[in-house]
């Protein structure tokens, strides 16, 4: 779940406003966008882009996709991800919030088998500083994104920016950023996501951006009890009423299920250092030796 | 969005899972009259929510006259939150045994999960904690749904006797329902073995899946109203997630975490925050009418406006901000903090137009605002 510059991306929605936005954002980073998808456009060329009907004539056409990005409106995502596992995608970038349940786990459960991993629904993307990026961050801004060796992962992508801009801030940059998103069922989960970085070996420490709802950082608490690589966490949601939902769908607290504390104690159990603020998480991370922040990207 | 019992009853019903005879009353004198003909019957306060037993309301009645007693002291009464204006009377049954019956989302498996127990009436934690080997589940397929063979065999532990094939057509059709309805959670509990054979619904909580309204108009009709304030359904009809707190810190920012965040900041300052409010997502371009939400509120006594943009641009939103603060020119201090895309021209906006310079960080605009609420 870590994009790479020679990963083959498809935009699913590419015609559209944000699709066509962003697609022009992810183009000029350096993404590899091999093919965009509108049934309605099959034919056309969205700029350099060549337009098909579906995934799977893109990847009958051109030979293969790795990775596809949807930039699809809630009522229509299933579709779109059914077309995307069909074609043989790997990576599937479901950024669209507010699909409903049902469909997420029809999602999940076509996905799996094939061996497709999703990430999201509802997620901001992946950043590879430097390399590459899918989704709606703003990758290409130097003040919040330099490659570098911390790895993020963030459930937000409005608080993920900041805490990247707060590392960028104090001298650190980014193996990657992990949006893993904010629905109460994803496709890919912290635990997941902290695997992968204590994997990648560009990575040397890794910040978690939790928040309130769920038993996410609960259920990786074991994972992090395991890992080599010192991870640092802030945890949204602490001052948040119970039993509403706060903007995501899955930031709610029920009885004491998904609580701020339930989930400190949890990581701070497995080792984490969880700290108060944004601007903390910076502080409380081991600074790597040889490592020079002026030097330049 | 939830349902009241009633409602959700009448859904159970239409499924094929037998239910008690009831009327849904309005009134005294028509909980009277429904009880004249139903005989001994149950009155039940008609309430999203659950604990309303405890809450006295559901009272038991033998004729009219107490009908009458029991429907004035429940119309009217607050449970909840929610003033109880509809009444449920049901013929009462005769009891052997209470048995618990679910269909719900379970979230860690990411599929539907089918849910017995031969523990009923009391909440599924306290079965959980009390009886946990009275629990059965069925893990179900979303794209195959529930066999039946399969719940009928998992069930052969329940001792049900010659009730298992009727408890099995239950969690079947409950599963159907579940599907068709697109819920999160439909619960029957009690669900009734009779003293005479056969099965009831005494009770239902149905819970539907607010992303999927959209395809469930009929349904999205005769859900229970969200107990909101309103404020909240202010912004609800501008399309805004708007929370009222009780603090006196006005919060306006962008996305769900940056906002929960800029909260616990606030709290982590010694102050509190008057109010959720995240303009993230396409509501980014709704500054203006988000800052007039923030600012109607009366306990407001400074604000704290918090953006962090990446598909939300901060220039579109600080645009926003400025325009609403001129034209309704409050006479409250307002601190910034602004990073992200469109920063530049953000920052530059909020300096000319409002003369404010914003913080670097949120930690201190934040902290600011706490002092300058008091």
């Amino acid at each position: 779940m870590i994009v790479r510059r020679s990963d083959r991306v498809v935009v699913q929605g590419i015609t559209g406003r944000q699709g066509s936005f962003w697609t022009e954002k992810m183009l000029a980073y350096g993404t590899r966008i091999v093919a965009g998808v509108n049934p309605k456009r099959a034919g056309d060329m969205h700029g350099e882009v060549p337009v098909y009907a579906s995934v799977r004539d893109a990847a009958r056409e051109i030979g293969g996709v790795d990775t596809s990005v949807m930039f699809i409106p809630p009522s229509a995502a299933l579709s779109a991800a059914e077309d995307a596992v069909a074609a043989g995608v790997r990576l599937l970038v479901v950024l669209t919030e507010h699909i409903p349940s049902h469909d997420v786990m029809r999602m999940h459960a076509l996905a799996a088998p094939a061996g497709c991993r999703i990430v999201g629904p509802n997620t901001a993307g992946l950043v590879t500083p430097g390399e590459a990026f899918v989704g709606i961050m703003p990758a290409f801004n130097r003040r919040v994104f330099r490659p570098g060796s911390i790895g993020v992962i963030s459930r937000s992508g409005s608080l993920g920016t900041l805490i990247c801009l707060n590392l960028v801030d104090a001298g650190h940059g980014q193996s990657a950023f992990i949006g893993i998103g904010g629905d109460p069922m994803l496709g890919t989960t912290v635990a997941d996501a902290l695997k992968e970085f204590e994997r990648d070996r560009k990575t040397e420490a890794i910040v978690l951006v939790g928040e309130i709802g769920g038993a996410m950082e609960e259920a990786a608490a074991d994972t992090i009890a395991a890992m080599r690589k010192p991870v640092v966490s802030f945890i949204a949601g602490r001052a948040s009423p119970p039993g509403r939902k706060m903007g995501h769908a899955g930031a709610i607290v029920m009885g004491s299920r998904g609580s701020y504390w339930s989930k400190r104690h949890a990581l701070e159990a497995a080792g984490v250092r969880v700290v108060d603020t944004p601007a903390a998480v910076a502080e409380a991370l081991p600074r790597s030796p040889g490592f020079d922040p002026r030097e330049p990207a | 969005m939830d349902f009241e019992e009633a409602e959700a009853k009448e859904l159970l019903g239409q499924a094929g899972i037998p239910v008690p005879p009831g009327e849904l009353c309005l009134d005294v004198e028509a909980a009277a009259a429904a009880v004249r003909r139903l005989g001994r019957s149950a009155v039940k306060a008609q309430v999203p929510s659950g604990k309303r037993g405890k809450a006295g309301g559901i009272r038991l009645v033998d004729d009219a006259g107490q009908a009458r007693a029991a429907a004035k002291a429940i119309l009217g009464m607050e449970i909840a939150g929610y003033r109880i204006e509809r009444l449920l009377v049901e013929k009462c049954a005769s009891i052997a045994q209470e048995l618990y019956a679910a269909v719900l989302t379970d979230v860690e498996s990411r599929a539907p999960v089918v849910l017995f127990s031969s523990a009923g009436g009391m909440d599924i934690e306290e079965i959980a904690a009390e009886r946990p080997h009275s629990i059965f589940r069925v893990p179900a397929d979303i794209a195959r749904g529930v066999e039946r063979a399969r719940v009928r065999s998992v069930l052969q532990g329940a001792a049900l006797g010659e009730d298992l094939d009727a408890v099995t057509d239950v969690l079947v059709r409950l599963y159907e329902l579940y599907s068709r309805t697109d819920a999160e959670l439909v619960e029957i509990n009690p669900l009734a073995r009779l003293r005479g054979g056969g099965l009831l619904a005494l009770d239902c909580k149905l819970s539907l899946d607010d992303a999927a309204l959209f395809r469930q108009p009929e349904l999205a009709r005769r859900g229970a109203p969200e107990r909101t304030t309103e404020l909240e359904r202010r912004a609800r009809s501008l399309g805004l997630k708007y929370i009222e707190l009780p603090g006196n810190v006005g919060v306006l920012a962008n996305g769900a975490g940056l906002t929960m965040t800029t909260m616990d900041v606030i709290e982590h300052c010694g102050g509190a925050p008057a109010n959720f409010l995240e303009i993230g997502g396409d509501a980014y371009t709704k500054a203006e009418a988000a800052l007039g939400l923030v600012l109607a509120n009366p306990r407001v006594k400074s604000v704290i406006v918090n953006f962090c943009g990446a598909f939300a641009r901060t220039d579109v939103m600080a645009a926003g901000v400025v325009e609403a603060w001129q034209k309704l020119k409050p006479r409250l201090p307002v601190f910034f903090s602004v990073h992200g895309t469109g920063e530049e021209e953000a920052v530059e906006l909020i300096k000319q137009r409002l003369r404010i310079e914003p913080f670097d960080r949120m930690e201190d605009a934040v902290r600011a605002a706490v002092e300058a609420a008091g």
